[in-house]
């Protein structure tokens, strides 16, 4: 090269924070330095230039999300860092491993809280955080499910703490949704950074939608010999719209809406211009409350009457099952150790973020000997609000969370700050740290599948440990090195 | 491989939709487009007026500016998306049914439809200004021959595809409709002779904003008269915008959907189109021409509406409760 180019990564600087594309590791096979060479070599003018185009790409696309104002309706992208997010096989066996036990685990939950309940007798899990629980549904009990499988997709939040171990932060067993950014994600890089990837052996991603069909397939009624499967969408104006579009192609099944669907003699109908077509499985991607209005919401117009009672009688599957909800609670999340040891007899692979539950007397003991250094959490339904962070907290605002503990200790848990893992981010300022999580996606049929890797969240605000979207978020690539293969670069010592 | 299940009722709905609202946004240039080369010096708010009577938009019109100036109406049409015949209201229409499409239609298709969208949306008032807005209209003619395009190579041809081509079709006849009646609503102030070279203008206005001038001279006497022109556009059977071109094809589509795949419900919407093709076939453009025009293309638009209805009754609309609509998928004949 003529012109010389500075090095990017100058003063980029990770702190006592594990560098998902620095920090040294066994199995990498000198794949993350080949990419910090590559990008290096591109230059921050190029890197920016092409950054720019592929988000302009993502908006053409539709690849968006939709915020609603009282005038109008804006397209947003999720902003996109086009640096990728390095996992080496070795570390995917592990996660893979792990997501698939806590599936496992929460699919035992729900069988056994809605049947016998054995772990609230045998006092494993308080029964009134699960029958009192807003997301416990009574429709639920005694009733069987195909392969005792609740959670069919499930999307398990990871983060990595500053050792590089792998935690769990949070179950999403409802209808958790980002899957589509990962195989989107995924074009954009190549379509926009192929230089980056050439001879690198990387985990494919397109097979999420075959993969989803085929359990939902499996789970239909006994009775369909050619299931039809549907997903059913709140509609366009849902902010989660694309993703539900993209599931909808990536299976080959119809999207459709609540007004698509009738109930008639407990069998679900889509209305079709040849007239009603039966349907047997229903990925659905609105909440329980909004399912049926006949049984849960009567407001609901997002639903369709009857549903539930065609679900109960055998004639149609749905995923995920009904009352899931009382399994990602955070409540509930505090015990997942302890779960998965009760109904796998295995320790958790993944473990918690360190948690300590304030209704115990010594987890509400700790709690207060070290509130300055905790944060602390309101457990059930309010989840977002009340949290204290308390190296970030003022003396009074400790001393309110004190007061709060004392009075209601069964309504908090408190967890250590978390420094997350971080990733370099093409910032305003050049290349950056900025911190990362992970979410997986599984799914489940008659046995658990994981999508290798997952959604790659980056907070892009300097310091910030807040991934989500709705707060400066924005999302990379996932790369799983594939196993055994070599990850240098063959081609050209410039690369 | 199985066999597809048929389409969902919506989907049908909103292809037709979607195809008529971008066939509509072409049109509504080409109504412009002859609009400004019909004006002329010291008339120009009668010639852009006749644009808001074809539409039937007098009384939203006043509502909204009052005094008829040409600048007004062009605003009305090009800029303001509140004005349900604007082509920025017809493109978001259009959008909105694609969005509900996504599933079905190619990637390609939404992807120039979402960026000819942007691009509508953001007009300027500069760009009604002078020569400017024939490179507008152009631009905008050309951004709809682009999805037409783009849909011709990359749908799929199964039952969407025909009802995707139904509301096309229906649109443009109307809108063919309309374009020939610019003419009534433009009163020609000159003396014989004069006016017969001014008309003369005028109806070969007509052909260029239908794209028909040239295979009009192929196929029409050397001196021509006003009839040639009306028979041309109403009857020509190989002329792509010539409402008979556009029933014979309704037709045919109908046709698929009951032979291919087993829809009698097309009944009703085949007669309604048999019966306007006969009545065009009987129609004596010569005396039409001479008067009676207006209210022959006044007969033939409702018999559209019509035959839209029947297509609507016996797919979509008999199902769907209009209550339950969310705003914004109400759609406008």
């Amino acid at each position: 090269m003529d012109v010389a180019v500075e090095d990017p990564f100058l003063g980029y600087d990770c702190g006592p924070f594990f560098c998902e594309l620095g920090t040294e590791r066994e199995g990498d096979k000198g794949a993350a330095a080949a990419i910090r060479r590559r990008i290096a070599a591109l230059g921050l003018g190029t890197l920016r230039a092409r950054a720019r185009a592929a988000e302009t790409d993502l908006f053409n696309l539709g690849i968006t999300f939709t915020v609603y104002s009282e005038a109008n309706a804006i397209d947003r992208i999720l902003p996109f860092d086009c640096i990728p997010r390095l996992i080496t096989a070795g570390e995917w066996a592990h996660l893979d491993r792990g997501v698939r036990q806590r599936v496992a685990a929460l699919n035992a939950f729900l069988e056994d809280i809605y049947h016998a309940r054995h772990i609230l007798k045998d006092g494993v899990v308080p029964a009134e955080l699960v029958l009192g629980n807003a997301n416990y549904r009574p429709e639920m009990e005694e009733f069987p499910v195909r392969f005792g499988t609740y959670v069919h997709i499930a999307g398990i939040d990871i983060v990595r703490d500053e050792a590089g171990e792998f935690r769990v932060l949070e179950d999403n067993a409802r209808t958790p949704s980002g899957v589509s950014y990962v195989v989107e994600n995924r074009h954009l890089m190549l379509r926009a950074f192929p230089d980056l990837m050439a001879g690198m052996r990387l985990a494919p991603v397109d097979d999420y939608g075959q993969r989803l069909r085929a359990a939902l397939s499996e789970i239909a009624p006994d009775a369909a010999l050619d299931p039809q499967v549907v997903l059913l969408s709140p509609g366009i104006y849902n902010s989660a719209y694309f993703e539900h579009v993209f599931l909808a192609r990536e299976m080959g099944v119809p999207l459709v809406e609540g007004r698509d669907l009738s109930v008639e003699d407990d069998r679900v109908f889509m209305q079709t211009i040849a007239g009603p077509r039966p349907v047997h499985t229903i990925y659905r991607r609105i909440g329980d409350d909004f399912l049926d209005p006949t049984v849960f919401r009567p407001d609901s117009l997002l639903g369709v009457p009857g549903l539930i009672g065609a679900w109960r009688r055998g004639h149609v599957a749905l995923a995920n099952a009904v009352g899931t909800g009382v399994a990602d609670d955070k409540a509930i999340y505090a015990y997942m150790p302890r779960i998965i040891r009760y109904y796998l007899g295995e320790e958790a692979i993944l473990p918690n973020v360190e948690t300590h539950i304030c209704r115990e007397a010594m987890g509400l003991a700790y709690t207060l000997d070290h509130l300055a250094d905790l944060v602390v959490k309101p457990v059930g339904e309010s989840g977002g609000y009340g949290i204290t962070i308390g190296p970030r907290a003022s003396v009074a605002e400790l001393e309110r969370a004190r007061a709060a503990l004392t009075a209601d200790p069964a309504n908090w848990i408190s967890q250590p700050m978390v420094g997350l893992s971080v990733g370099p981010t093409l910032c305003e300022e050049g290349i950056r740290a900025r911190h990362l999580d992970l979410r997986p996606f599984a799914v489940t049929g008659r046995e658990t599948w994981v999508l290798p890797g997952g959604l790659t969240r980056v907070a892009l605000k300097q310091g910030s440990l807040i991934v989500n979207s709705s707060q400066g978020g924005g999302s990379k690539d996932t790369w799983v090195l594939a196993d055994g293969a070599p990850n240098g670069a063959p081609n050209g010592a410039s690369a | 491989m199985n066999l597809a299940p048929p389409l969902l009722a919506r989907y049908a709905e909103s292809l037709f939709w979607m195809a008529r609202y971008l066939e509509r946004v072409e049109n509504i240039a080409r109504l412009i487009e002859v609009t400004y080369t019909f004006e002329s010096p010291g008339r120009e708010s009668e010639s852009w007026y006749a644009l808001v009577r074809i539409n039937a938009d007098e009384e939203s019109f006043s509502q909204a500016h009052g005094v008829a100036d040409p600048e007004a109406i062009k605003h009305f049409y090009l800029i303001e998306a509140d004005n349900p015949t604007s082509i920025p209201a017809a493109i978001e229409a259009a959008r909105t049914n694609a969005r509900v499409l996504r599933p079905l239609i190619s990637t390609e298709m939404w992807k120039q439809l979402n960026q000819f969208h942007h691009a509508l949306t953001a007009i300027s008032p500069a760009e009604l200004e002078g020569d400017a807005l024939s490179r507008l209209t152009d631009r905008i003619r050309e951004g709809v021959q682009a999805q037409t395009g783009i849909t011709e190579g990359t749908f799929f041809r199964d039952q969407s595809w025909h009802f995707h081509e139904l509301g096309r079709l229906i649109e443009r006849a109307d809108q063919t409709t309309r374009l020939l009646d610019i003419k009534f609503h433009v009163l020609v102030p000159y003396a014989r002779e004069e006016r017969r070279v001014v008309e003369l203008t005028q109806w070969g206005s007509v052909l260029r904003a239908a794209a028909g001038y040239h295979a009009f001279r192929r196929v029409a006497p050397v001196d021509f008269s006003p009839a040639d022109v009306v028979a041309f556009l109403l009857t020509d059977g190989s002329f792509p915008r010539s409402v008979r071109l556009c029933l014979e094809e309704i037709e045919r589509h109908l046709v698929s959907l009951r032979i291919r795949y087993g829809l009698g419900g097309t009944r009703a919407a085949l007669e309604r189109a048999e019966e306007m093709r006969a009545l065009i076939g009987s129609a004596e453009v010569e005396r039409l021409s001479a008067g009676g025009l207006h209210a022959f293309l006044d007969n033939l638009q409702s018999k559209l509406i019509l035959l839209a209805a029947e297509i609507g009754t016996a797919f979509f609309r008999d199902w769907r409760p209009l209550a339950t609509e969310p705003a914004g998928q109400q759609q406008t004949a």
